[in-house]
């Protein structure tokens, strides 16, 4: 028993080292001094208080995410679709915003009835997803890719549309909203206690409803073994079908979030990459909820610091994206090295 | 409008699709064989990229084509080795290739932005080039879209039409049975992955050295092509006649969308280039539909006449996919 504890470490230590092997060749393929540029990352997320700030605007999202998708993930689903369940949530609190600023109500109803409008959005273009699965044999992997593709048509048909700055669209989004229906942030810096506090409390959430549930319970079964759950007596598709409008609901939110507290207006391409991160963050954390927070905070940590090598060493910074990816790459392929290393040994 | 402008804009479309054909294609050939390659998105990318990079650096367009075909080859490997040999999910690993490939296209592709590199020239067919109508249309083209037309007839006989075919097909269908009969599962999967990847890997020079020659980093234009490719490979029923009726259909809608735009003054032209992708989710709910179980039960509240039309429609419409697509083989 001891020994396979030790087996499964150096399985899981010799995969982050092959990762950041990897990324440091691949940093001097491009001429880059490999440890500065580490440094430089570091320096970027964790080097002042103001960085450390864009971490935390960072992380929440990112946490919404992936709290979403781990409870598709549980019922057996790939939701790929969460990038235009973020985005839908964003559009919805849009709208919501944009029909309520005239209207006299007080800011924070205002702000509170765009959030929900978010939340809405984000679950019913998931359960658009999880709609065309269940009742039309579509897959949700490309359910969802080309829902994201509609989300997308439609943000930018808003943005150089209807919901046009005054004069010309542009790619830098609709007019920005006025300050008051702005979510507080602590005073004198861009980050809300209101975004942090609902994401941490989303991942609790999400912690205790797949651990301590029987909703939860049950909805693994059915992401186990869809079958034996029929046979259990679980309603299987009924299952599905709200494992897509929690996590829809949850990323709608993220989605809001970057409407009230980031960016206070509606921009393309408003989800960032933030769901296909989370889906990212889910697989390294190999689906367990206690780990989420503080991988998603390592990945926060990387997409705030790679900025910093861009003006640093005029690299791209899409240079997080692969230190992201082959990291969780590596971890995978870890893992599948290990249960062959594994079953080789105990199975002769 | 006139037959020329016509003309000329339908030879354009032939040959916008050539690189979504060798993709469609590859990624046929990996599936039929059990084999999802998902990173196709990411593959396409860093191919269009790396063919780009080693045009410019070598000045030859065959090593540009060739580099493009070993990095899908190399991508398809690492998806192959995960899947057949650790067994892992070929979903998981190919996502996260598909995020990995573009980011490393990006940030490796960085210094070739904007550069000045060779382009595919036209080969016309002598004596065929001055045929009325067809001339102009097939035969004034560039020598990869004459080759994608050649490949889809050649993937469908190979697949449809040869004994090593039915193998591939029996393969990706019922693996144990085929296995009995002789044939290495395994082996051949890996085999038909790798060329599926070079294939897939084509895709991107077609892109960077002809159709959209050129690397323009994150505004090249190419991110969602591969996701287009997956999807056009479920509405081609993994055949690959019905799959390149698919990627010509795309990108006829495609050069509609520009041709329309004029005449739309209230669109804005950034969704009339995405146009095609809500139509592509509406094919694939039709192509699958038939086999929803309230759609059975509709049918057959249908009076007489219509049920036998709309039915034999609907399976007209209906692809299915290889019986062991993502599963794993074990002989033991």
């Amino acid at each position: 028993m001891k020994k396979t504890f030790w087996i499964n470490l150096a399985f899981q230590v010799g995969a982050l080292v092959a990762a950041f092997l990897i990324t440091t060749l691949i940093l001097a393929a491009a001429g880059a001094p490999p440890f500065k540029a580490y440094e430089s990352i570091l320096r970027g997320a964790f080097g002042s208080p103001g960085s450390l700030r864009s971490l935390l605007i960072s992380w929440s999202p990112l946490l919404l995410t992936t709290a979403g998708v781990l409870i598709t993930f549980s019922a057996g689903l790939w939701n790929i679709g969460v990038e235009g369940q973020m985005t839908l949530g964003a559009i919805c609190t849009t709208w919501a915003l944009r029909l309520l600023q005239d209207t006299g109500l007080p800011p924070m109803m205002i702000i509170l009835l765009g959030i929900l409008a978010g939340v809405l959005g984000g679950a019913l273009w998931a359960g658009l997803a999880g709609a065309l699965k269940t009742f039309g044999g579509v897959n949700e992997i490309f359910g969802g890719l080309g829902l994201n593709f509609i989300s997308m048509a439609l943000t930018i048909y808003l943005v150089f549309g209807p919901w046009k700055r005054p004069g010309t669209g542009s790619m830098s989004g609709t007019q920005p909203f006025d300050r008051a229906l702005w979510l507080p942030t602590f005073a004198g810096t861009e980050l809300s206690p209101w975004a942090l506090g609902l994401s941490i409390l989303a991942v609790v959430f999400v912690y205790f409803l797949l651990r301590g549930t029987h909703f939860g319970l049950r909805l693994k079964a059915v992401g186990r073994n869809r079958k034996a759950a029929y046979l259990m007596g679980v309603p299987t598709w009924q299952y599905s079908m709200l494992a897509f409008l929690l996590c829809g609901a949850l990323v709608g939110l993220a989605g809001a979030i970057q409407v009230t507290g980031v960016y206070h207006r509606l921009l393309p391409n408003i989800s960032s990459g933030y769901g296909f991160l989370g889906l990212m963050v889910a697989m390294l954390v190999n689906y367990q909820a206690i780990w989420a927070a503080p991988v998603a905070f390592f990945f926060a940590s990387i997409n705030v610091g790679s900025v910093n090598l861009q003006l640093l060493y005029k690299l791209d910074s899409s240079f997080s994206g692969v230190l992201q990816s082959f990291l969780v790459l590596l971890v995978l392929l870890g893992e599948g090295a290990r249960q062959r290393f594994l079953k080789r040994r105990w199975e002769p | 409008m006139d037959t020329t402008v016509l003309l000329t804009g339908l030879a354009g479309v032939l040959a916008a699709a050539a690189p979504i054909l060798f993709a469609v294609i590859g990624e046929t050939v990996s599936e039929r064989a059990g084999v999802i390659n998902l990173s196709m998105n990411g593959t396409i990318l860093l191919s269009a990229m790396g063919g780009f990079a080693t045009a410019v650096e070598t000045g030859s367009l065959l090593l540009g084509f060739l580099a493009g075909a070993s990095i899908g080859a190399l991508v398809a490997l690492v998806v192959a080795f995960s899947s057949i040999t650790l067994k892992q999910s070929q979903v998981a690993v190919g996502f996260v290739l598909a995020l990995a490939c573009r980011d490393l296209a990006y940030f490796l592709g960085n210094s070739y932005v904007a550069v000045q590199g060779p382009r595919l020239n036209a080969l016309p067919v002598p004596l065929l080039v001055d045929l009325p109508v067809v001339g102009p249309l097939l035969f004034r083209q560039n020598l990869m879209t004459y080759l994608s037309i050649l490949f889809i007839f050649l993937a469908w006989a190979y697949i449809f039409r040869t004994r090593p075919g039915m193998v591939l097909q029996g393969i990706g269908e019922r693996p144990a049975a085929a296995f009995v009969r002789g044939a290495n599962v395994n082996r051949l999967r890996y085999v038909y992955t790798v060329i599926g990847g070079a294939l897939i890997g084509l895709a991107g020079p077609a892109y960077s050295l002809s159709v959209k020659a050129g690397w323009m980093g994150t505004i090249s234009g190419l991110d969602g092509i591969g996701w287009i490719a997956l999807s056009i490979t479920i509405f081609g029923g993994w055949n690959p006649l019905r799959a390149a009726f698919g990627a010509y259909l795309f990108s006829l809608l495609q050069w509609l969308g520009l041709v329309l735009q004029p005449s739309l003054p209230n669109v804005p032209s950034q969704v009339l280039q995405v146009a095609p992708f809500p139509l592509m989710i509406l094919t694939l709910l039709l192509v699958n539909i038939s086999d929803a179980e309230w759609v059975a039960r509709m049918l057959a509240a249908l009076p007489e006449g219509m049920r036998g039309l709309v039915a034999k429609f609907l399976r007209a419409l209906r692809s299915n996919p290889p019986a062991s697509l993502g599963v794993p083989f074990d002989s033991e």
